[in-house]
């Protein structure tokens, strides 16, 4: 049998992780507001540009993006949003199981892909795996700061802009409530076009200031953009809610194991009490 | 008296939402008026003060480059950073842009002209707003 200072050991190490783990699900608590409060500061800015392309979308412009059109897809790119740090459950090893059954199913039809990475998770992963990563941005950090998506943004562009890239998917964590995040694969070039039968097709058209064709670029490289740097702020949203809960499953799970070791502990010491009873009474009786 | 609908949002806040009976801004092709009931327009925005009045009211911000669009009843700045011009520190501006000449000239900069270009009409948008809005004061 283990004895009592054995015992005791083990239960001071279990008694500091769980101290650990109960700081940081503390901490992930407090983030998760400051990131749940910037993913609704950044929401207008989202809707209206959504708005305005929903609007040039209507209009009978005079000319029409390649954003828009579906040519034959031969390479798909995935842009997969990931954390940095880990002990956030199964956040980003859900997310990367989407991703991989969606490009398995891609490469049955045919296509090849290949990966562009935000996160040093989804860098890891991907490295291990093995594929073709074409970009990667990692440490972010808590406040992520949009020019630092520009880079990557423009790499995936530039490979659909070259035909490299026929279809581009938006992958991240969605953001549903503290206790639930769904890994998401979107669809994000060619974009999806809204049927809106309310509409009646209009005859109308911008003034375009300066040429139409340089401002719907500027614009829609924007609005990509834009809907990346959403992705990046609600999957770092999710990350502290997964975060808090896993924290708070590992405190719970230290105390479980505590209880148990605490009534080994008193089993030991009792043991060994009963022991030295005995002996000495055993040796009062050989006198 | 009618009044059109004014959103000016940056990628990281909105900051104004609301009515006015007509909006100055600075285009990418000059400065431009806004009244209710304005075609269609879609132009770039340049970094500048963006003015809405509002009868007598009248509201500054500033906006960094972006886009506009309009509609007759509805105006919208697409900034990638908007500030109300009543929070900027022209100190601040003016070491901006004091910074931003100094990278033109500097050729052993890293960074590219076109950039530095840019930060300094950046902040020399900024300035000129700030005095415009003392101006008015």
């Amino acid at each position: 049998m283990a004895n009592t200072k054995e015992v005791r050991k083990q239960i001071a190490s279990i008694k500091s992780t769980q101290k650990i783990t109960s700081a940081m699900e503390m901490v992930a608590a407090s983030k998760i507001k400051k990131t749940q409060n910037e993913m609704q500061l950044g929401r207008p800015y989202s809707e209206k540009i959504k708005e305005v392309i929903s609007h040039i979308a209507n209009s009978s412009s005079e000319y029409s993006h390649p954003f828009y059109e579906h040519r034959e897809t031969k390479k798909a790119c995935f842009l997969v949003v990931s954390s940095d740090k880990g002990l956030c459950g199964g956040l980003n090893i859900n997310l990367f199981k989407q991703v991989i059954s969606k490009s398995a199913e891609l490469k049955e039809q045919g296509i090849e892909s290949n990966f562009a990475l935000i996160g040093l998770k989804a860098a890891s992963f991907f490295k291990s795996v093995g594929g073709d990563v074409v970009a990667n941005v990692q440490k972010l950090g808590d406040k992520p700061d949009p020019d630092a998506l520009i880079g990557l943004t423009k790499t995936v562009l530039d490979l659909h802009r070259n035909g490299e890239v026929d279809q581009v998917y938006l992958c991240g964590n969605g953001f549903v409530n503290t206790m639930t995040q769904e890994p998401k694969v979107e669809q994000l070039i060619p974009l999806p076009t809204e049927e809106t039968d309310e509409l009646t097709p209009t005859h109308w058209d911008y003034i375009y200031e300066p040429e139409a064709q340089e401002l719907l670029e500027g614009l829609m490289t924007r609005y990509i953009e834009s809907l990346i740097y959403h992705a990046v702020i609600e999957n770092s949203a999710c990350e502290q809610a997964a975060k808090m809960l896993a924290m708070k499953n590992a405190t719970e799970n230290a105390g479980d194991l505590i209880k148990e070791l605490e009534l080994l502990y008193n089993n030991v010491r009792q043991a060994a009490i009963t022991q030295e009873l005995s002996e000495i009474v055993g040796g009062a009786a050989a006198v | 008296m009618s009044t059109i609908k004014v959103s000016i949002v940056s990628s990281s806040e909105e900051i104004y939402s609301g009515e006015g009976t007509m909006v100055f801004a600075t285009g990418s092709l000059g400065e431009i008026g806004i009244a209710p009931g304005h075609t269609p327009l879609l132009t770039g925005l340049a970094p500048g003060p963006v003015r809405v009045q509002n009868g007598d009211d009248e509201k500054t911000f500033f906006c960094s480059g972006g886009f506009i669009e309009i509609q007759p009843d509805l105006v919208t700045f697409l900034s990638d950073r908007a500030e109300r011009a009543e929070s900027m520190d022209e100190a601040e501006a003016i070491k901006a842009q004091e910074l931003a000449e100094k990278n033109m000239h500097d050729k052993e900069s890293e960074l590219d002209y076109t950039k530095a270009a840019a930060q300094l009409a950046e902040a020399a948008a900024r300035i000129k707003t700030i005095q415009k809005l003392r101006k008015n004061k």
